[in-house]
């Protein structure tokens, strides 16, 4: 057993840390004021060649494993950029996995050097209102037309719509009701964001005002043939395979986030001097922050137990599952901790710790609920009946 | 064109420096370790005039223990092409350091050496100078601006009060100074290159010198505790006092 990052490993943790640093606090209070996507922030990331990170070096990237991409996403998250940070470049660092797993060869010459430039964003659209969790409930269709498809739908929470040219969007192609899995019979395409066709609609949120969340509405919107990824019908086997990776790196945001706030949360209590002592001199203030530190660092450990597994190509939805269970409950409650330390200062928008506090709430509901999370644990880890 | 660099691991300046309570050093546990900043501003500026040029070679220079292979690694993300790490566990003074740069210089055999003026943890500012001494070659300390003529090189310096402008011909010695450049950033593909490129170990005893210091340090004692500030009501009370107990204006 090996618990040592490579030199290489390491490298990549200090020249992200040293990229981020040039995005101080108030770089981000001022994002979550205004709400402007960071485009600066990405800009340095994409010349860095940091959103290539995974892709492979055919198409000009790095072929990095989920290890590196989680190393740099919990290092950007623990910068203080939190989740504007994470979230304005997690797509790109990888969310393009079933188009480098399933597209055509043109498809990925075409537009991964791209996205690896910056030049293109891409939103990922699976969610729907009427099928929430129960994904294979989703309505969006698309149809034959002539050399593709035409796409009538609704999604929503989408998030970067407002940046994206490109979505990777699941869509049925046979209804539900005609197939014999229920998991059968959905596509996925890599499809423009044709404005004449898809009316974006920002959704105003808790926290992560930088980065948007929408609602698409999709009328007849044509897909060249050529975009649909893979055969038809399989579209949702091709998430699938993507969703492991995605919660290990939204597991590594948490923990960045979380052990910032711890940070924050020490910082101050060694300043603050109430009763002619600083409050940190308290076990009641000591003691939550070094219960919290111990839970994210235990966090960490199943982070990189199950980016290890990935990239060695050994199953890891159980670890996958867990981490990101375990660090969104960590980083939730190490920001509300961070906060309380803070006093009534916590509360107050130049203390940054409130921001993490909104922000780190969004994983305890995406990219999948805790619930769904325990759903996974109890019946495919503990063997107990589906409860649902 | 081809350009040494000098490359020293020092503790990052972010971090709290604690002396031990015998006064012998500091505490290295849980320090951080990175390129000397003004080293670091040499990379740079080596990699610019690689660049401006269209050809040359970059080679960066380490003297210490073997974990300083991690800052050379790191200069090589940036762009360097090749590094040498002069193996040596011993303490050194500047004059021990400059020696053993003159054997690789003579070794390398460099158009130009590129320094940083002093390195953070000793601030000592002298390896640049000693080591133009001992080649016999001119040397501009404090570059806040490189530019290079027809058949000589020609350096800003920042002095006290103002700036002074220096010429000589190749080879020589620059030192660098804060404004002279910002470093860049390693890109990714700039650290997977950097795992290829070579950094070549050399025992310091090979190179036949002596480099027992002349000077050893005694004692060190941390900076005196900064007195509580004070709270002044306006701005009155505050020139008041500026002049009566501060006594500055
Ligand atoms: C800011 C933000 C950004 C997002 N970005 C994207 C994006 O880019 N692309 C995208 O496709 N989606 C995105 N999402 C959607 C996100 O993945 C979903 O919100 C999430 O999967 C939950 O779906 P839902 O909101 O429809 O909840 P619902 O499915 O309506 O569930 C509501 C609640 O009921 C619980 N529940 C439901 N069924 C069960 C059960 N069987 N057992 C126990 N509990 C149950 C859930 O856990 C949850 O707490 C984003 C969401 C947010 C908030």
């Amino acid at each position: 057993m090996d618990f040592q990052f490579t030199e290489e490993q390491e490298e990549i943790r200090r020249q992200v840390r040293a990229l981020c640093a040039r995005f101080p606090d108030e770089y981000w209070r001022e994002r979550d004021e205004t709400g402007e996507f960071p485009w600066d922030f990405y800009q340095a990331f994409a010349d860095g060649g940091w959103l290539g990170i995974t892709i492979p070096k055919e198409y000009g990237g790095s072929g990095l494993g989920i290890t590196e991409a989680a190393l740099v996403m919990q290092t950007v998250a623990e910068s203080g950029g939190g989740t504007q940070a994470c979230s304005s470049i997690h797509l790109g660092i990888f969310g393009l996995e079933p188009l480098i797993k399933y597209g055509t060869e043109e498809a990925k010459r075409k537009y991964l050097p791209k996205v690896l430039s910056g030049e293109i964003h891409v939103s990922f659209a699976v969610t729907e209102p009427d099928a929430g969790t129960n994904t294979t409930q989703i309505k969006t269709f698309a149809t034959r037309k002539g050399d593709g498809y035409v796409i009538n739908g609704r999604k929503v929470f989408i998030t970067k719509a407002r940046e994206s040219k490109k979505m990777l969007i699941l869509t049925r192609t046979t209804p539900y009701e005609q197939v014999q899995k229920k998991t059968m019979g959905m596509s996925l395409f890599f499809a423009d964001i044709d404005p004449q066709a898809v009316e974006v609609r920002e959704l105003r949120k808790c926290g992560r005002k930088a980065v948007d969340t929408n609602m698409l509405f999709i009328d007849n919107l044509y897909v060249p043939k050529e975009d649909l990824i893979g055969e038809e019908g399989k579209g949702f086997y091709y998430i699938l395979d993507g969703i492991n990776p995605e919660r290990i790196l939204v597991a590594a945001e948490c923990v960045g986030m979380g052990k910032r706030a711890i940070e924050k949360a020490v910082q101050y209590a060694k300043e603050r001097i109430v009763f002619d002592r600083p409050i940190g001199m308290n076990q009641g203030i000591q003691f939550p922050l070094a219960e919290s530190y111990a839970k994210l660092e235990t966090a960490e450990l199943m982070v990189y137990k199950a980016a290890w597994l990935f990239d060695n190509g050994k199953p890891c939805g159980k670890e996958a599952n867990i981490a990101k269970y375990m660090a969104a409950e960590a980083a939730c409650e190490a920001a509300d901790r961070a906060m309380q330390a803070h006093g009534g200062y916590g509360y107050i928008k130049d203390y940054d710790v409130e921001r993490y506090w909104r922000e780190a709430r969004l994983f305890r509901i995406a990219p999948i609920s805790q619930e769904m999370v325990l759903n996974y644990v109890g019946e495919h880890v503990l063997g107990l009946p589906k409860s649902y | 064109m081809k350009i040494l660099v000098t490359v020293k691991r020092v503790p990052d300046p972010e971090t709290t420096i604690r002396v031990k309570p015998d006064g012998s050093g500091i505490v290295t546990d849980n320090i951080k370790y990175v390129i000397n900043p003004f080293d670091e501003i040499a990379i740079e500026e080596a990699l610019r005039i690689k660049e401006k040029q269209g050809q040359g070679e970059v080679v960066l220079v380490s003297i210490g223990a073997k974990v300083a292979s991690e800052q050379l690694r790191t200069g090589l993300a940036m762009g360097a092409d090749r590094a040498i790490l002069v193996l040596c566990d011993q303490e050194l003074d500047s004059l021990g350091v400059a020696r053993i740069l003159a054997k690789i210089v003579e070794k390398e055999a460099p158009d130009l050496v590129l320094m940083g003026k002093q390195a953070i943890d000793d601030d000592a500012n002298q390896a640049g100078q000693m080591l133009a001494a001992l080649l016999n070659w001119p040397q501009a300390t404090f570059a806040s601006k490189v530019e290079f003529m027809d058949n000589y090189v020609q350096v800003v310096r920042e002095v006290d009060g103002g700036l002074e402008t220096v010429r000589f011909p190749l080879p020589g010695i620059i030192t660098t100074d804060l404004r002279l450049n910002e470093p860049r950033y390693a890109s990714l593909p700039g650290i997977m290159k950097a795992r290829k490129k070579e950094i070549r170990e050399i025992a310091v005893a090979e190179l036949g010198i002596d480099t027992t210091p002349l000077l050893t340090v005694h004692k060190m004692d941390p900076p005196a505790k900064k007195a509580a500030g004070k709270k002044v009501e306006s701005v009155q009370e505050l020139v008041h006092l500026l002049h009566t107990e501060a006594k500055v204006i």
